[in-house]
């Protein structure tokens, strides 16, 4: 077949035997560099993931939505930490991970440049956000990727707490006063389209989709994964009593799945493009977040020499 | 070669491609190649493996059990970390 890079033969038909690739194995440089990108993009996204809902934790309603809350984005931090871990298997720091992501040349998804006005928004972004990063992630369980795929097990499995704690909330204001209904459909109304979009773009409009599924990267397609997730999900609006926002959406029998109306493209190439409601300020806490932090890396490294002195002199 | 100049390595095997290397032993000697292939002779002789790591034992941080009370707690008291603490309403799906 190619006779000039045997190598890629043999990666593409261990990729094709449902084999995974790990670390030590020949790659193409243009697999590496399609998966720092997205593995970093996904590990970006737990971080900055992190700000809405924590902007939440001091304001939560009651000690035991508080304690639920920090304990959800403390799980954020760690499947930041895991994705990034996996990431240096490919050969790229942290350091430069955090440098590209703070001039922007590495993206987080975009949903995190949303604002969380009120407290069902923190129900909302756990059933919904959460709920579609879940269909994403299940599926990447089987990326062809070693490293991504053991992180993906490790985030599932913690996944599922995640969601239901949000849907917990959003079921207590549902069953509740008249203005925390309000306030439920509310968030729903702004958090159900940014949802859809967090699968990316069309199968027809993504640039990186057709090799990233040769080369199994990525399992199930932009759409497919969307379908699935609309589909899980209108059963459990119905439960709350609450309404998707799309005129549009209806069973399709043909099908057996629900046709929805079609997302707002040009807001989500805004809100990537930088001119979301938030960009800026995610960016702005989290490189103030680092700096803020620079004393406690200081002084872990000077403790570690502070200790080797001690050892050298006994 | 006098015994008293190896060293000892501990073993990790990866018994298939994509899962973790796991710990099965370890080998005395000379240094990390060597320590490589004492590795492949005694661990994967049946194919018990497809990637070997050798690491010093002396490199190796161990915890234990009984160092510190709190640092392997099970946190039976934070029960909302677990899915299984929020009850789901009567029918709904997928969650």
């Amino acid at each position: 077949m190619n006779d000039l890079v045997p190598e890629l033969d043999n990666f593409q038909q261990k990729i094709d035997d449902e084999q995974r690739i790990e670390p030590k194995d020949w790659m193409p440089e243009k697999y590496r560099l399609n998966l720092i990108r997205q593995m970093s993009q996904h590990a970006h996204s737990e971080v900055i993931g992190m700000q809405p809902e924590g902007n939440w934790i001091s304001s939560a309603p009651s000690l035991y939505r508080k304690i639920v809350l920090l304990s959800k984005v403390q799980d954020e931090a760690g499947h930041g930490l895991y994705l990034y871990s996996a990431t240096e298997t490919l050969g790229i720091t942290r350091a430069e991970m955090n440098a590209r992501l703070q001039s922007g040349e590495s993206k987080y998804a975009s949903i995190f440049n949303y604002p969380s006005l009120t407290w069902a928004d923190v129900g909302a972004i756990g059933w919904l956000v959460d709920g579609a990063a879940i269909v994403n992630q299940v599926s990447l369980q089987r990326t062809s990727y070693g490293p991504y795929a053991r992180a993906m097990i490790r985030i599932c499995k913690e996944e599922s707490f995640h969601q239901r704690q949000g849907y917990d909330i959003m079921v207590k204001l549902a069953e509740g006063s008249p203005a925390q209904r309000e306030m439920a459909q509310d968030a729903i109304n702004r958090w159900w389209w940014p949802s859809l979009m967090m699968f990316g773009p069309h199968d027809s409009d993504s640039v990186n989709s057709q090799q990233s599924m040769k080369w199994k990267i990525k399992r199930q397609s932009n759409d497919e994964l969307r379908q699935k997730f609309v589909d899980q999900t209108v059963q459990q609006c119905e439960i709350l009593k609450l309404e998707l926002p799309d005129p549009d959406l209806r069973w399709n029998e043909e099908r057996q799945h629900y046709d929805f109306g079609e997302i707002d493209w040009d807001e989500f190439y805004q809100v990537i493009k930088g001119n979301g409601h938030c960009n800026r300020d995610r960016i702005k806490h989290h490189v103030k977040a680092h700096k803020e932090g620079a004393w406690v890396r200081e002084a872990m490294t000077a403790y570690a020499g502070k200790k080797a002195q001690r050892k050298d002199a006994a | 070669m006098s015994e008293s100049t190896l060293v000892l390595f501990e073993v990790f095997v990866r018994s298939n491609r994509g899962l973790d290397h796991q710990h099965v032993g370890s080998v005395y000697a000379s240094d990390h190649e060597q320590a490589l292939v004492n590795a492949r002779d005694v661990y994967i002789r049946r194919g018990e493996g497809v990637s070997i790591w050798v690491v010093k034992t002396t490199d190796i941080v161990a915890s234990q059990e009984s160092d510190v009370d709190t640092f392997y707690d099970p946190m039976d008291d934070k029960a909302y970390r677990h899915a299984m603490s929020y009850p789901m309403p009567e029918g709904v799906k997928n969650i």
